[in-house]
């Protein structure tokens, strides 16, 4: 709208903090930019580890002769690259790189609300992530009891890294929950009480939307995981016996347990209660960068923007309601099932809106298919196949028939493995500009996109199949009890994932060249609206807007406006300056 | 700015005018009690799943479950008082909300040496409480036998859950002292008066932060009152 009424400051003008040294500037960094990068970094060199992981356990599986791995470290390998990958890499790298990146810039604030708890976070995370690889050099290695530490088994001989590795885990993720609050709470008061006069909440980028109320999942869902893994660290060191059963303790596994009376199924319900919550701590954000790469690579308004801001809210919401349809096969009653396979498939109701609101918003736009243009296009056809996928998860009949298959493997690969990466990339080729001042390369970038999005359909598709014809999943070696043309699938897929993977250090070849000596961009180089692309410098220096904190007098999606001289409106120009424009009242 | 936030609408006018508006949605609330608002709620989830995974637990051994009133009673003169000791702790605990709030008020009026004579009454109170619950656990690590692993009185999980919710409980309680200690130093030195900076975060800081210090203070009493209803009257 041009609503020419806009509220006088309602506090004074956030003090920083000024670094002194090298030291203050670029390590100890209390500037969410700087803090932001630093995540961006860590976590991308920690999902290396994770992706070489999955490298090697795709050879075990396709060629077991080579003897890669053994059954201890395969089922480390699968750990390890469950657990980094979901936490350490796409949670830190969405709220912790692209929050602190994005929010104060793209709101209209100096700053996180405290730069002093926000450096403290990602310390914290970059601890975290230590004690993880530190789990690599104790005794028995790593824990090998799956992502889902599951108990009894992770805890009972015979799993590997039973000991000191599911100590450190433990210990790993505590302290990840414990980083992340810091930051998290910073998240949610930035966004609720330090936005620039006129940045109302419904004028705020989608990607912000998305970070904010991902957060506030976190927020909520981690403290599950933290007393769940509180009570297993329990039961770990000094035996307390919260999780293991009396039919455990009566069994001998070379070890005589004194414990007894606990419940396993207490443990699968705190882990899924903060499990399920973190798909969308994931997916959210995802949802939101790709509303705004939409938007500013079609030229045009976000569809249904209110629609696509409750959507955001009814899946936090409901994400919390679904969390048994990950335990359908635990055993208990059917009537439980019921309820659960109902909010499950209600999910798609706001997810379905959203799907919609994205096709209607490219329907009739002016498509450039630029890198991060094609990157978002790969989530949308990777998400909707996942979301599909799910019915057949979310439903007791079918996800009884196919659970702890490849279809499984194949469907959450495709919902929160592949559709948020192909987000990250997408965001890391936007805002490349905002961080380093230089465009990347857009040949290499499409190199890159293509081999990535081809790949992981080559990958994955075969995967499905291969569910169907009951191929179980956690197996580290299938000898000949899999049909022939699945163990031929075995091989293709494996020499694809190589080449995937070999196809990445594009990406870091043209991250670090372009740092270094890329083409200078110039200022809003994709020509948005939203304020992070309307500093006075561009990248933005310390406090980000120089003397004067922007007004805001339009939402961030007024592209191709009849009767504008530009094709975009960023959202700090007045109504006086738009001449005969007719924008929407927003 | 206490006079523009009075015009503001009431009720739930106020509530989506407040989320419709921009800068900020809780209008005239400093950052720092936004936040720790939304930690507590956080926090919240914390203590609930904790005592959620009690009541699983407690449902699901297949061992008896101790009787609280005889476990937690005290002998006295000869006599068995059942609740006795956590009686006085949850009394003491309680007092203690009473005092913040009588610091909160001081706070507020800038009167520097009540407040801060009110922060280490609290202070003495939490650390009465903390004290108190050390020796109810050695009474019942050393007497009853009673470890995290093991309970001669019936079902284990009786310890772990025990050991385990009021140890969580007692650490939020020693913390909190030990940070209204430090505010009450700083009050009495003028902090909030004179600006000065934060050690760590180089920052200036107002009574606000006697609130907030409040808030949580309160939030840890208000846990107790449900771990007591939990676990020692039922």
């Amino acid at each position: 709208m041009s609503n020419t009424s806009i509220s006088p400051a309602e506090s004074p003008d956030q003090e920083l903090y000024h670094s002194k040294s090298w030291w203050t500037t670029y390590v100890f960094s209390q500037d969410a930019k700087y803090i932001g990068v630093q995540y961006l970094c860590a976590a991308t060199a920690i999902a290396l580890v994770g992706l070489v992981l999955s490298v090697l356990m795709r050879i075990q599986l396709a060629y077991p002769e080579l003897n890669v791995l053994n059954p201890s470290t395969y089922y480390q390998s699968i750990t390890m690259h469950g657990m980094i990958m979901v936490i350490f890499f796409l949670t830190a790298l969405f709220l912790g790189g692209f929050g602190n990146l994005l929010i104060p810039l793209m709101i209209g604030s100096r700053d996180m609300a405290f730069p002093y708890v926000n450096m403290m976070s990602f310390w914290v995370f970059a601890l975290s992530l230590l004690v993880l690889m530190a789990s690599y050099l104790v005794p028995g290695g790593p824990t090998g009891a799956g992502w889902t530490l599951y108990p009894p088994q992770s805890i009972t001989t015979g799993t590997p890294g039973n000991l000191w590795g599911l100590v450190l885990m433990l210990v790993s993720v505590v302290l990840f929950i414990v980083g992340f609050t810091m930051g998290g709470l910073n998240y949610v008061i930035t966004v609720l009480q330090s936005r620039a006069r006129g940045m109302t909440l419904m004028r705020m980028p989608l990607t912000v939307w998305g970070i904010f109320v991902a957060t506030i999942i976190a927020l909520l869902a981690f403290p599950a995981l933290f007393v769940g893994g509180l009570m297993l660290l329990l039961d770990t060191v000094i035996g307390t016996s919260f999780y293991m059963p009396a039919i455990i303790a009566t069994s001998n596994f070379g070890k005589d347990l004194s414990t007894g009376g606990g419940s396993p199924l207490l443990f699968q319900h705190l882990f899924w209660f903060f499990g399920h919550p973190e798909v969308y701590i994931v997916a959210l954000p995802a949802f939101g960068i790709v509303s705004d790469l939409f938007s500013v690579h079609a030229r045009k308004n976000i569809f249904g923007y209110r629609m696509m801001v409750w959507a955001i809210i009814a899946i936090a919401v409901l994400s919390f309601i679904v969390w048994a349809h990950h335990m359908y096969i635990a055993g208990f009653t059917p009537w439980f099932g019921f309820f659960f396979a109902t909010t499950t498939l209600m999910i798609a109701i706001p997810t379905g809106i959203k799907m919609y609101n994205w096709l209607l918003t490219l329907w009739r736009g002016n498509i450039h298919f630029t890198v991060p243009m094609l990157f978002a296009l790969g989530f949308f056809i990777t998400f909707l196949n996942g979301g599909l996928t799910g019915m057949f998860m979310g439903n007791v009949g079918t996800d009884i028939a196919l659970s702890d298959t490849y279809f499984v493997v194949a469907h959450f690969h495709f919902t929160i493995g592949i559709a948020p990466v192909l987000v990250v990339f997408g965001a890391i080729y936007h805002w490349f500009p905002l961080m380093t001042g230089r465009m990347l390369n857009e040949g290499l970038g499409k190199l890159h996109f293509w081999i990535t999005f081809i790949g992981a359909y080559m990958i994955y598709l075969p995967m499905h199949y291969q569910g169907l014809q009951g191929v179980p999943r956690r197996y580290f070696e299938m000898y000949d009890s899999v049909h022939a043309t699945s163990s031929g699938l075995n091989e293709f897929i494996t020499i694809v994932t190589i080449v995937v993977a070999v196809a990445q250090l594009i990406f870091f070849y043209n991250v670090i060249n372009c740092a270094l000596s890329g083409k200078k961009a110039k200022r809003n180089p994709w020509n948005a609206n939203s304020l992070e692309w309307q500093t006075p410098q561009m990248p933005p220096k310390h406090g980000n807007w120089g003397r004067e904190l922007p007004v805001v007098y339009r939402w961030a999606y007024d592209f191709s406006v009849p009767g504008a001289d530009k094709d975009y409106i960023p959202q700090n120009v007045s109504s006086r300056n738009i001449g005969k424009a007719k924008v929407e009242k927003t | 700015m206490n006079g523009a936030i009075n015009k503001l609408p009431k009720g739930w006018d106020g509530l989506t005018s407040d989320f419709s508006s921009d800068q900020k949605a809780f209008k005239g609330m400093s950052w720092g009690k936004a936040m720790m608002w939304i930690f507590l709620l956080s926090d919240t989830f914390i203590f609930s799943c904790l005592l959620i995974s009690y009541l699983t637990g407690r449902a699901s051994t297949t061992a008896p479950w101790p009787d609280a009133s005889i476990v937690f009673g005290l002998e006295m003169f000869g006599t068995s008082v059942p609740l006795l000791l956590i009686a006085i702790m949850t009394f003491v605990l309680i007092s203690s909300s009473g005092t913040m709030a009588i610091a909160v008020k001081y706070g507020y009026e800038k009167n520097r040496k009540l407040c801060a004579i009110f922060l280490l009454l609290t202070a003495l109170c939490g650390a009465a409480f903390v004290s108190m619950q050390a020796f109810e656990w050695t009474k019942l690590i050393l007497v009853e036998g009673l470890r995290p692993w093991a309970n001669p009185m019936g079902a284990v999980q009786f310890g772990s859950f025990f050991f385990m919710i009021t140890g969580f409980h007692g650490t939020h309680v020693t913390v909190g002292v030990i940070f209204l200690l430090i505010m009450a130093r700083k009050t009495w030195r003028g902090d909030f008066d004179t600006g000065r900076r934060g050690y760590f975060t180089t920052m200036k800081s107002d009574y606000v932060a006697i609130e907030i210090m409040g808030l949580y203070w309160h939030f840890v009493d208000l846990v107790w009152v449900f771990i007591f209803a939990f676990f020692y009257l039922w």
